[in-house]
């Protein structure tokens, strides 16, 4: 602790030079905690996709339809607990940059299906007693600033009514809050009953299905039943884990993963190089007086001590400050106005950026600090 | 150790040989070297430039170590000392002044002066308290919210030289400590030195060019070639 006034007056040497180093580390923290809550934004529905849930799809792409008749024969097979369906409806609410999911639904397999949705009774109820009824999102229903009890017309551009007309309107009767932080809470969902009566055509077909297994661990061989019951049928099928289905949902837009870790990569890289060589030229300008610190008794490894000291300091402060503004920008909402199904810093990314920060700090000031270790005090005093 | 018995031997260097390597050349500074210094002395070193003055002051003082021959201090061997054990040694018996004053820029002379008390165990308190002490004896108390660049070269060197005595040294090494001043300032800290030696028997080395400062000195050696003598060097 008596050491910390050394080490921060030393900063002070420089203002000009720590303060640009500093802003250097905040601005690539800034960008890990932003870029961190957009990849957890894509992350999301795999990070809480139950393990015990398959989905279930047709086997040339999504667009594809399967026949409802299927869920029967599905939940037939053994180690298949229960299936439930959902199709993409597809619509527009206003304009079409106001995207959310819109599926219409069973809701008594949707409440059995996906227990991290919470719901009121008294809501449930009214659900199941309203056929023009949806259930929305808390996050849907925050970003259009809906009630319960507003009426939402929605365009559809895939299916149209079996009177011609091509807006639905739906009665927002119920919400759902997530059980976990990752929990999707942008979602629309419509009666099955009311959407499959109420469509021009394609009745008696979904878009895919959710299976609940029984036993994770036989996910595999489930899947592999599931997809052998509908080979060389009209309608083959392909079984994934949802996570798998998820994924493999957002790499259709690129491996987001991958781009920000690429981005954050090269960003680090390059700070790394600011902050070492800052540390440098530090350690270079006060040969003598490092040697001065020596003479009068500091030990080689309190020097090496210091140095890291101070790559430590100018590290935290930058990237303590670059997680703080990141963490402020992410609360301030998404970049998309809410298309994103969640999007927050999560709280072991804020860790992870803590030691990101000892190890830039580390990597920055080592070679500067072991010089200064290994700094013989009568040549230094010389110079 | 920190008796001032002036008959007691405080430093001996016995058949000091200092040899540095530049490449493959080898450059014999000091050559089987004698010395003692009793307790409570005031040495002024003096020489021509390259003669060695610094190198002794540096192996008396436990900044470098010698290529052959040993050093004692306070009859103990320093030149075998472990590096940690050395730093410890140097932080508890010396006490260091620099011609160009070698202070911390951006720390106060006040935060200069408690620099080496970091190395002990004194509470905050008490490391203020024993700084405020040393700039006392050295008159800048009124200085000592004051930053170096703020402060004139004397005034300086007074800074360094309380920094030098904060830790009540056995031994005070002062190199060349009125190089940079002009004679007022250079005199005013003779005679600084020159009370810390007489009142609170200080054992002072000094390595000078200037005779007028050696004058102050009880004895003065000259060095040449890596050999003393008590002559000076024609």
């Amino acid at each position: 602790m008596k050491y910390f006034y050394l080490i921060f007056s030393s900063l002070k040497r420089k203002k000009i030079r720590t303060g640009l180093t500093i802003m250097s580390i905040m601005v690539a923290f800034i960008l890990f905690g932003y870029l961190t809550a957009i990849r957890q934004a894509f992350d999301a529905g795999v990070e809480v996709a139950g393990a015990d849930r398959l989905i279930v799809r047709h086997k040339v792409s999504l667009i594809q339809l399967l026949p409802q008749s299927y869920e029967a024969k599905m939940e037939r097979i053994d180690g298949v607990d229960n299936a439930a369906h959902s199709t993409w409806f597809g619509g527009i609410y206003q304009e079409p940059k106001n995207f959310f999911a819109q599926m219409p639904v069973v809701p008594e397999e949707l409440f059995d299906m996906y227990p991290e949705f919470v719901i009121s009774d008294e809501q449930k109820a009214a659900w199941l007693e309203t056929r023009s009824g949806v259930l929305v999102g808390r996050g849907l229903m925050d970003r259009f600033d809906w009630k319960l009890g507003d009426r939402i017309p929605i365009n559809a551009t895939i299916w149209g009514k079996k009177d011609g007309g091509r807006t639905w309107e739906f009665d927002l009767v119920a919400v759902y809050d997530g059980a976990e932080k990752g929990t999707d809470t942008s979602q629309f969902f419509i009666r099955y009953d009311f959407f499959d009566e109420t469509r021009a055509n394609g009745q008696g077909l979904v878009g895919w299905y959710t299976v609940r297994i029984s036993d994770p661990d036989k996910a595999a061989e489930v899947a592999a039943a599931i997809d052998a019951e509908f080979a060389n049928s009209a309608q083959e099928t392909k079984a994934e884990p949802e996570g798998a289905f998820i994924q493999g949902f957002a790499n259709q837009i690129g491996n987001i993963g991958f781009i920000i870790m690429s981005i954050m990569s090269a960003v680090f890289f390059t700070i790394l190089l600011v902050a070492g060589n800052t540390m440098a030229y530090t350690v270079r300008e006060r040969t003598n007086e490092l040697a001065v610190l020596k003479a009068i008794g500091f030990t080689d490894q309190g020097v090496l001590g210091l140095v890291l000291g101070e790559s430590l300091a100018i590290t935290f402060v930058g990237g303590a400050l670059g997680l703080g503004l990141a963490w402020l920008l992410v609360s301030m909402g998404d970049p998309t106005d809410g298309s994103f199904p969640v999007f927050y810093l999560p709280t072991s990314d804020l860790f992870l950026g803590l030691v990101l920060i000892v190890v830039m700090a580390f990597i920055a000031g080592i070679v500067p600090a072991l010089q200064a270790q290994k700094l013989q005090i009568a040549d230094a005093l010389r110079r | 150790m920190t008796d001032n018995n002036s008959s007691e031997t405080l430093v001996k260097v016995s058949s000091v040989d200092k040899i540095f390597k530049r490449g493959s050349e080898e450059i014999h500074v000091l050559g089987g070297l004698d010395l003692d210094i009793p307790n409570g002395e005031f040495l002024a070193l003096m020489g021509p430039s390259g003669s060695g003055k610094s190198t002794l002051l540096n192996l008396i003082g436990g900044l470098d170590r010698p290529s052959e021959g040993t050093v004692e201090v306070g009859g103990k061997r320093i030149d075998k000392l472990s590096d940690r054990k050395l730093a410890a040694w140097r932080a508890r018996h010396v006490g260091l002044v620099f011609q160009f004053y070698n202070l911390m820029p951006v720390l106060t002379a006040q935060k200069n002066v408690e620099l080496p008390l970091l190395l002990t165990k004194l509470s905050k308190s008490e490391r203020k308290k024993r700084a405020s002490i040393a700039l006392d004896i050295v008159g800048l108390s009124h200085r000592a919210g004051h930053y170096p660049r703020q402060l004139s070269g004397g005034e300086q060197q007074r800074t360094g030289i309380a920094r030098a005595i904060v830790t009540d040294p056995t031994l005070l090494l002062c190199d060349e400590p009125t190089g940079d001043l002009d004679r007022k300032s250079g005199d005013e800290i003779l005679d600084l030195l020159q009370a810390l030696n007489k009142e609170q028997g200080k054992t002072i080395i000094m390595v000078t060019h200037d005779i007028h400062a050696a004058d102050r000195a009880s004895r003065t050696l000259h060095l040449n070639k890596g050999q003393l003598s008590v002559d000076p060097v024609d």
